[in-house]
């Protein structure tokens, strides 16, 4: 029994700190809120030569061959410093459903080109509807002659505008059960008949509406079985919520250091103000809320990496956890900052704004505490 | 990180688990049977069955796992007294009785008492043959514990001890007590206390019960007049009290079991809401209900993990270090949440207490109930644990 980070992940910490204080400071972030791109191709480079890419991916596909912990370790430290760019939709959300469900050729083909950052890529799952479920998928997907034709439109497509593939879920038949009758498709995204418009979001980030109209996609590009794609789905959507938890608790960490800190310095009726209770347990409540979400996010991310069978349970209970602090923990950032916490120049409303991103991101703590219900047969 | 447990702790629960199965066969049936009235908790018949359940593990040799063997200890790691509340927790099996002597007056002994005091005590702790209280709180000296002014004057070779002690749980069926009184009444109110234990049958000791709020008499007033108590019945040094309290405080078991026991009641409310109907059908379908049953789940699960990971810090520090702190609180909370939450599915019959004909469970959610409002005063209000956070975790300034 150990749960907690090993020399290793303590180390890769660190240094993804210091990385990340030194390439990605806040005016980068912010510069790339405007940017057409929303990334850094330098960064992006200097991610890929320190192996960021190609981390939880076999060393024979040229990863790294560390586990989604240490995955984990890293995405909470970018978090923390709010990287912009497609990473954990190149990483998690496409490069591990490859990783799981793929062809040895699809691995060869798509693995080595993540690690080595050549390749981005994204997932295109969410429809006009607003759905998580199988039968919000109705982008449909039809054989034609060896090939697929795709028409239809994604909705919140991260980073769609620069990726290189689209990893896209259709609808392939329509099945007694919606789950019977989902197709995933690894798209080339210059594909003819793609449209893909940039969404003006609150936090910048680059989500796309991405409009399919007769996009041809070759039988090989199939990832998983046709019509049996929906577990290769659910998996997908459980390690991506606990991917967007460590990020969160990230950003939650920096903004209970950033508050605790600004508490013992800003002085107001000649004390500082961590002093008065109504701050001081502020603080606290934010401390309990970040521990928590600490622990459930690494025993879900351990959780992903032993292929527990808790994992669906654990995924649901971090992301409701995490999505519900994480919104909580920001706006407490802003008051205890007063009236600083409120400009533009501050940097507290990032991560208010990132908060409620990630928390629809994947499902809310509504939609996860119905899950845990559900899996608990309530 | 690994969440796995070795063969020798494997082996260690498995038999447990073979002891358990045998053992909880012989009790009452009102233990396990929720529909048939358990005795009332300050009732003689309830305090001989802990005593009785109390021996028979000690008996076995499930308590005072990592205690040393001389002292009638078994002598065994941290990981297999986990694993014994565990299994304990797992099987809703009554816990050990004599909770103050076992919590934190054996483990303070231990670290701080004298070796004959050692081979005396603790194998009588273990065996219930002693049971203990704690004389901490005074009428003025609740949360700011360290206010006590019951005064220990030295005399020859006793301290001769005055004052007055409130909310004794289990004075009155006690045979000895800790005594936390003041030694030097010049020095700060840190420095100026002493870690004392003594007789209950000494001469001077008066006890009056206090009734809670559950109609139940578990707690009293202590008052001590000229109780003489020798000199060599102290824990650390003279005026060093203070320090022997708030470690014997973190002396409080680490692991999952509490959370295992939050689990278990969430468990009991899934299946209140299965069996309760309401407008026509089961309460477990009404989305809200689901909703707040789903996070109290999670909460106890959040529990869980933070305790796991103050088990590790034990394990590696040897010391659960202030983030402790940081559970008990989160603890207290779900576990309070959780009685709210059983109370609203019962409804209209969430009034109906024990004796009446169409009381839930014979009124066991309202015993719970309203025992939980006291979990968030005794040993340490959650105002005082989040004045600890923001001290000791955070580093913010002291506010008093």
């Amino acid at each position: 029994m150990d749960f907690e980070l090993g020399q290793e992940q303590l180390m890769l910490k660190t240094s993804a700190r210091d990385f990340l204080d030194r390439e990605c400071p806040k005016q980068l972030v912010r510069a790339m809120m405007d940017d057409p791109k929303g990334y850094s191709p330098d960064l992006w480079r200097k991610m890929a030569d320190l192996g960021w890419m190609g981390l939880v991916f076999p060393e024979e596909y040229d990863g790294v061959g560390s586990t989604f912990v240490d995955l984990a370790v890293l995405l909470e430290e970018m978090g923390r410093a709010l990287v912009p760019g497609p990473f954990l939709p190149t990483v998690v959300l496409a490069g591990r459903p490859i990783l799981l469900a793929g062809t040895e050729e699809q691995k060869k083909r798509f693995l080595p080109a993540i690690a080595s950052g050549d390749m981005l890529m994204t997932v295109a799952f969410m429809e006009p509807g607003g759905s998580l479920e199988a039968s919000g998928i109705k982008l449909e997907a039809r054989p034609s002659g060896g090939d697929f034709v795709l028409n239809g439109t994604k909705l919140f497509v991260p980073d769609a505008h620069v990726a290189d593939y689209i990893l896209c879920v259709t609808r392939t038949k329509d099945g007694a059960a919606p789950e019977d009758g989902i197709t995933l498709f690894l798209v080339d995204a210059a594909s003819a008949g793609i449209h893909t418009e940039v969404l003006k979001t609150m936090t910048g980030e680059k989500l796309c509406e991405v409009v399919f109209r007769d996009v041809k996609v070759p039988r090989d590009n199939m990832l998983g079985e046709l019509h049996q794609g929906w577990p290769i789905v659910q998996r997908l959507m459980q390690e991506a919520a606990v991917a967007e938890c460590a990020w969160m608790l990230g950003g939650a960490q920096w903004v209970l250091e950033t508050s605790v800190d600004y508490a013992k310095e800003r002085v107001q009726f000649g004390v500082p103000i961590g002093r008065f209770q109504a701050i001081q347990h502020k603080c606290a409540n934010m401390a309990v809320e970040v521990e928590g979400a600490t622990s459930i996010t690494y025993y879900a991310s351990w959780a992903v990496a032993e292929n527990d069978p808790g994992l669906p349970l654990a995924a649901s209970m971090a992301k409701a956890w995490c999505s519900d602090i994480y919104k909580h923990v920001a706006a407490e950032g802003i008051q205890i900052h007063g009236g600083f916490g409120f400009t533009w120049d501050h940097d507290m409303h990032l991560y208010l704004k990132r908060a409620k991103a990630c928390e629809v991101a994947f499902g809310d703590g509504d939609y996860h505490r119905e899950k845990v219900a559900q899996l608990l047969e309530i | 990180m690994d969440f796995k447990y070795t063969l020798e702790e494997e082996a260690f629960r498995e038999k447990v688990k073979d002891w358990l199965a045998e053992n909880m066969k012989e009790l009452p049936e009102w233990w396990s049977n929720r529909d048939i009235a358990r005795p009332e908790l300050d009732s003689k018949e309830y305090l001989d069955f802990c005593i009785w359940w109390h021996r028979k593990l000690n008996a076995a040799g499930f308590l005072g796992i990592t205690w040393p063997k001389e002292y009638g200890g078994r002598g065994g790691t941290v990981m297999e007294q986990v694993v014994f509340y565990e299994e304990l927790a797992k099987h809703r099996a009554p816990g050990p009785f004599n909770v103050h002597g076992m919590g934190w007056i054996a483990p303070a002994m231990l670290a701080f008492g004298a070796e004959e005091h050692k081979k005396h005590f603790i194998p009588r702790i273990l065996s219930c043959d002693d049971i203990w209280c704690t004389l901490y709180s005074e009428p003025e000296a609740g949360s700011d514990m360290a206010a006590v002014e019951t005064k220990a004057v030295e005399d020859g070779d006793d301290f001769v001890v005055n004052g007055q002690k409130v909310w004794t749980s289990g004075g009155h069926y006690s045979d000895w007590a800790v005594l936390l009184a003041r030694t030097d009444p010049d020095a700060s109110k840190h420095r100026g206390l002493s870690y004392l234990f003594f007789d209950m049958r000494t001469p001077g000791v008066t006890l009056r019960p206090l009734v809670q709020i559950t109609g139940h008499a578990d707690f009293n007033e202590t008052f001590l007049d000229d109780v003489r108590i020798p000199k060599n019945q102290i824990l650390g040094e003279k005026n060093q009290g203070w320090y022997v309290a708030t470690a014997a405080l973190e002396f409080e078991r680490s692991g999952a079991s509490a959370a295992i026991h939050r689990e278990n009641s969430v468990k009991d409310l899934i299946d209140m809401a299965r069996k309760t109907e309401r407008g026509g059908q089961p309460l477990s379908r009404d989305p809200l209900v689901r909703q707040k049953l789903a996070q109290l789940y999670i909460e106890a699960n959040v529990c869980k993990y933070m305790d796991l990971r103050g088990l590790t810090r034990l394990l590696r520090d040897g010391r659960p270090g202030p983030e402790g702190v940081i559970s008990q609180l989160l603890g207290v909370e779900t576990g309070q949440r959780l009685q709210l939450v059983a109370m609203e599915l019962l409804g209209p019959y969430s009034q109906l207490v024990r004796g009446s004909r169409y009381a839930y469970e014979h009124g066991r959610w309202q015993e719970s109930f309203l025992q939980s409002r006291g979990s968030s005063i005794a040993t340490g209000t959650p105002e005082i644990k989040r004045n600890i956070i923001g001290m000791r975790v955070l580093g913010l300034p002291r506010s008093y």
